[in-house]
């Protein structure tokens, strides 16, 4: 069942994988990410309490949803690499750690400028913003860890099991606005039956939503590609691979 | 359109400082990863271009031994 997948444990597939999708996430990436931060900004209404502060949710939301999201995946990655042996696992599981990292700062950062107006303060020490500090320091310690083994077969599988073991944060982020009393609001947008949000609103932010999904997608292409080329340099695939880029520039 | 004018959108009802520094610290890192991983790409090609040349080198060294 899983035959069509197995040729990618390759290096070599994978990067021409990454190669073929690489501009197709770059012009999902930018197109979803122009319509909706201009809707976002300029069209979506006011919010009826929150005024024009609110419009930080086009960037707050999806950036918070995929930090973890690219957490999960990692993790997979992870589990993949440690069941079937595939370095090519561990490999995207590091190409992908430094753009969820980045996604998790950017939640964070977004939060405080959204919470200095409404809620008065920019940072409080309650259980959605911190646990979601929790998710960024994972994100530190499994890119720390795989930087400090000389080996990287052993640095992915040392990795990996920090990743693994980081999955427990997941449901404690999203579950935090209901296990413990917060200043921060509830779901908005998980609660597909009935979203607490208008639809003239709600479209901007799944398009962005799309947007900094592409986005995560399109670096991670691009990080893998360069952590197969570190891998296998001493490859012939490689070597010529560099060889022709090289003529290309000149 | 839901500003009245330009002016009026770039006010953003008097939130404009912390609308704008969000979206643009958001698009700011964006970019930062998204150039570094560029960078890092063409140092890596031209790491590689070298490391091949070294090992040429060696080799053609021992041959004339």
């Amino acid at each position: 069942m899983w035959k069509w997948l197995h040729p990618y444990a390759k290096t070599e597939r994978a990067y021409q994988l990454c190669v073929t999708l690489q501009p197709w996430l770059w012009a999902g990436a930018g197109i979803a990410l122009f319509v909706g931060t201009l809707w976002g900004l300029a069209f979506a209404p006011q919010d009826y309490q929150q005024g024009d502060s609110f419009r930080i949710i086009y960037i707050h939301v999806p950036s918070a949803i995929l930090s973890m999201g690219t957490y999960v995946a990692m993790a997979v990655a992870a589990l993949v690499g440690m069941v079937w042996q595939w370095r090519t696992a561990y490999m995207s599981m590091i190409a992908m750690a430094p753009v969820g990292a980045v996604m998790t700062f950017i939640a964070l950062f977004t939060g405080a400028a959204w919470g200095k107006p409404m809620w008065g303060a920019w940072w409080v020490w309650d259980a959605r913003l911190t646990s979601e500090l929790i998710l960024l320091f994972l994100y530190f310690g499994v890119i720390a860890l795989y930087g400090a083994f000389e080996d990287k077969q052993q640095a992915g599988k040392a990795a990996g099991v920090m990743a693994l073991v980081g999955v427990v944060n997941i449901p404690i982020i999203h579950y935090s606005v209901e296990w413990w009393n917060t200043l921060h609001q509830g779901a908005t947008i998980s609660k597909f039956d009935n979203p607490s949000i208008a639809p003239e609103m709600l479209w901007p932010l799944l398009i962005n939503l799309l947007g900094f999904a592409f986005f995560i997608g399109a670096v991670t292409t691009v990080r893998l590609r360069n952590e197969i080329v570190l891998r296998e340099m001493h490859r012939p695939w490689v070597q010529a691979l560099a060889t022709q880029q090289a003529k290309g520039a000149q | 359109m839901q500003f009245e004018s330009l002016a009026d959108f770039f006010a953003m009802g008097g939130y404009a400082f912390y609308v704008w520094i969000s979206f643009f610290v958001t698009f700011g890192s964006m970019s930062i990863i998204a150039i570094q991983s560029y960078v890092r790409q063409k140092t890596l090609l031209s790491t590689t271009l070298k490391e091949q040349e070294r090992r040429e080198r060696i080799k053609r060294a021992q041959q004339s031994v």
